[in-house]
């Protein structure tokens, strides 16, 4: 008799490891991205709104000009005139920093993957969202925090809730947050609760850790400052260019305080030696000069009407309990059904339908979310936007009389 | 060099896996010398690419409806094309777990007992209130999975009556009509049958979570597996004959899975049969080929050998 151990590896697995397991959901995306799905899913930014002769235009100039240095291993910071860019980048918001403080990133990501690396142990406690990106979900989970989840509302994380957590007892490391058009629920931080929210973490001496993709994409409204303009010593900011050029060259960033900064350097270092300079190299030439900007009103333009047309899509299709967010920028409608509703079962049937979306679980760490979705309008026209909205508006009507049946 | 196209991928749910299968499925068929070729039918126009691609026989490696409700099957067959595992209409009646465990029942074979909920019935003839009898019927605790559907995909256990509405449209999302079955309590076990190949030993499941869902079958490390099941002989050999004369009651070919659940007096139940069985890294059928000494290659060589001696 032979016991059979398909993976000799099981036994041997880290611990951060072990919750790692492939999912119907996961599954079913790869059904999804066939190219007749109308996907609602993903959160990929519209590369073809970037115009195709700036960009080679640009590749070229750094192969000719610069191949020794883009084809080299470069500092483990990145270079200082692309770090001078990104400042621009943050000063566009209002957002005063020092290139001396930031450290290039592969993506936003790794920046968060780092902040765990740095200031998590296995058992702290740290604020998150509820919901919250994924991404940042996936990324802190590796170093075993326990989350501590804060709802939040139309105007964001509601504070008030994070001040009660601290009352019971909580002891988190740090609060994460993405204060402008929030990943997946499309909100924007008040101003109000901004200055609640930094006055509290300073005087609890909780830094936060604010994750800003979306800043630069904003249709509607005034803008409001970033928490790092507000308290830059208690705020470690997180930035990245693939909203705003491209999520392809993988540059983000990190701005914090200089101890934070040469840790985060420090396991950067360890982690992949270097971001790719060729990468670097092309970014900091694409955002030299202002094409960039006229460009990115582009893309702005055209996601502000890809927006509209899925919120009038909604108002037309959608059952008449649902309520979603509006989003005055980014990517993101957070749509609540009726509690009846399994966005996580109901997945199947609507790539079935062809169409797809985000089941809310994905974006809380202990199960909840089952009667939400995120839907993405970045990437999919206007036409299908409404296509897509209209085939699943038809499956949760259905799904509706089959629940009326059921609970007769 | 004989050309074989290896089907896998579709757009069914179990896409991945197929893929995965067949990908495990064309290395092993190249490294016995053929010339094979991976097709995924829901790329490009199927009928135009496998005619040009002249090849002599497929490799059906596709999971879920359309690679195992018959589909492909009466496309392959309207194309004189020799392939893998069972014919049309067989396929079509094993897929559907209504007309299979009809089929099952009229030949004696043990599958738990059961009731249908069809989305028709509750939509069109508000028949809801139905749950309550079935539940009474059948007794707690329920298993409620979709008609056609498999990985085990829109499955949920029942312990309470007031959780079958959810569980029955969680199934209802991956079909039109859902089965609920009596859950029977016990060791779970996979009979690979392989025409020609003398019984394979049967594999044991001990999914780590307690539960043989998605993850637990894809997931490697997250069930344990043992070959031969830790069964008395005589159970063993139940389970065996059962899975048999499933094979034969469906008229299945050259390869099926069987699964069965072995309930407290060691009575085995068929409680799902498998015309197109997973060939990923961690799938049953491969582990029973290699506890009965038969290593995967051999196993995809025997497997298509069947197929090109009907060209």
């Amino acid at each position: 008799m032979a016991e059979f151990t398909v993976d000799p590896y099981a036994e041997r697995y880290a611990r951060r490891a072990a919750g790692m397991s492939v999912s119907e959901v996961r599954a079913l995306f790869a059904v999804a991205s066939r190219p007749d799905v109308v996907s609602l899913a993903g959160g990929m930014p519209y590369v073809q709104g970037l115009p195709a002769e700036h960009v080679l235009e640009v590749v070229e100039s750094v192969l000719l000009e610069h191949p020794d240095v883009a084809l080299q291993y470069g500092g483990g910071q990145g270079s200082a005139l692309l770090r001078e860019r990104l400042t621009m980048l943050m000063a566009e918001e209002g957002t005063a920093a020092d290139p001396e403080d930031l450290v290039v990133t592969t993506g936003a990501q790794q920046a968060l993957d780092l902040v765990g690396k740095v200031l998590i142990d296995p058992g702290d406690e740290i604020v998150v969202e509820a919901p919250a990106y994924v991404g940042a979900l996936s990324a802190f989970s590796a170093y075993e925090p326990r989350f501590v989840q804060v709802e939040l509302d139309d105007e964001g994380m509601i504070v008030e809730r994070l001040e009660e957590a601290l009352v019971r007892g909580a002891r988190p490391k740090f609060v994460y947050t993405v204060p402008n058009f929030h990943n997946p629920a499309g909100v924007t931080m008040s101003r109000e609760r901004r200055e609640r929210l930094v006055a509290l973490c300073r005087e609890a001496h909780i830094p936060i850790v604010e994750d800003n993709p979306y800043g630069l994409l904003r249709f509607d409204g005034d803008p409001e400052p970033t928490l790092h303009s507000m308290d830059p010593k208690n705020v470690i900011y997180l930035g990245t260019v693939s909203k705003v050029f491209s999520p392809g060259v993988r540059v983000g960033w990190a701005v914090a305080e200089p101890g934070v900064l040469q840790r985060l350097v420090l396991a950067k270092e360890a982690a992949d030696l270097c971001g790719s300079n060729l990468n670097m190299l092309i970014t900091e030439r694409y955002l030299a000069g202002d094409r960039w900007r006229t460009t990115l009103a582009g893309l702005v333009s055209t996601y502000h009407a890809r927006r509209d047309a899925m919120l009038q899509a909604l108002d037309e299709h959608f059952p008449a309990d649902a309520t979603w967010t509006i989003p005055s920028g980014g990517f993101y409608v957070w749509v609540t059904l009726p509690d009846y509703f399994d966005s996580a079962n109901l997945l199947a049937a609507a790539v079935e339908r062809k169409v797809a979306y985000v089941p809310g679980t994905a974006f809380y760490p202990d199960g909840r979310g089952r009667e939400r979705m995120r839907l993405a309008f970045c990437y999919p026209s206007e036409e299908r936007i409404g296509e897509g909205v209209r085939r699943l508006g038809e499956l949760l009507s259905d799904e509706e009389d089959l629940y009326r049946s059921l609970s007769g | 060099m004989t050309r074989v196209a290896v089907l896998a991928g579709g757009r069914s749910p179990e896409r991945e896996v197929s893929l995965r299968s067949g990908h495990r499925v064309s290395s092993a068929l190249r490294a016995r010398g053929h010339d094979a070729i991976l097709v995924d039918p829901s790329e490009g126009p199927f009928v135009e690419t496998l005619s040009a691609a002249t090849v002599s026989a497929c490799y059906v490696a596709l999971h879920g409806k359309e690679g195992e409700d018959g589909t492909v099957q009466r496309l392959l067959e309207l194309l004189d094309l020799p392939y893998t595992g069972t014919r049309a209409g067989a396929c079509q009646r094993a897929f559907d777990k209504v007309l299979a465990k009809e089929a099952l029942d009229d030949a004696d074979v043990p599958t738990p007992p059961w009731a249908v909920v069809e989305v028709a019935a509750l939509r069109d003839l508000a028949a809801g209130p139905i749950l309550h009898r079935i539940a009474q019927r059948l007794g707690l605790p329920l298993v409620v999975k979709p008609s056609r559907a498999g990985s085990a995909m829109g499955l949920s256990f029942v312990e309470r009556e007031p959780d079958l509405p959810h569980a029955v449209m969680n199934a209802l999302s991956f079909s039109d009509a859902a089965i609920v079955e009596r859950r029977i309590d016990g060791p779970e076990v996979a009979a690979g049958v392989v025409a020609g190949l003398d019984a394979l030993p049967l594999v044991e499941i001990v999914p780590k979570d307690g539960v043989f869902d998605y993850a637990a079958r894809y997931t490697p490390g997250a069930t344990e597996y043992f070959a031969p099941a830790r069964l008395s002989p005589e159970v063993a050999e139940a389970c065996r004959r059962s899975a048999a004369r499933a094979v034969e009651a469906l008229d299945l070919r050259d390869v099926a899975r069987i699964d069965l659940m072995v309930d407290g007096d060691g009575l085995p139940w068929v409680i799902d049969v498998n015309v197109s069985p997973g060939m990923t890294d961690t799938s049953l059928l491969p582990m029973a080929a290699l506890a009965g000494g038969v290593g995967f290659e051999d196993l995809c060589d025997r497997i298509l050998e069947l197929a090109m001696a009907r060209a």
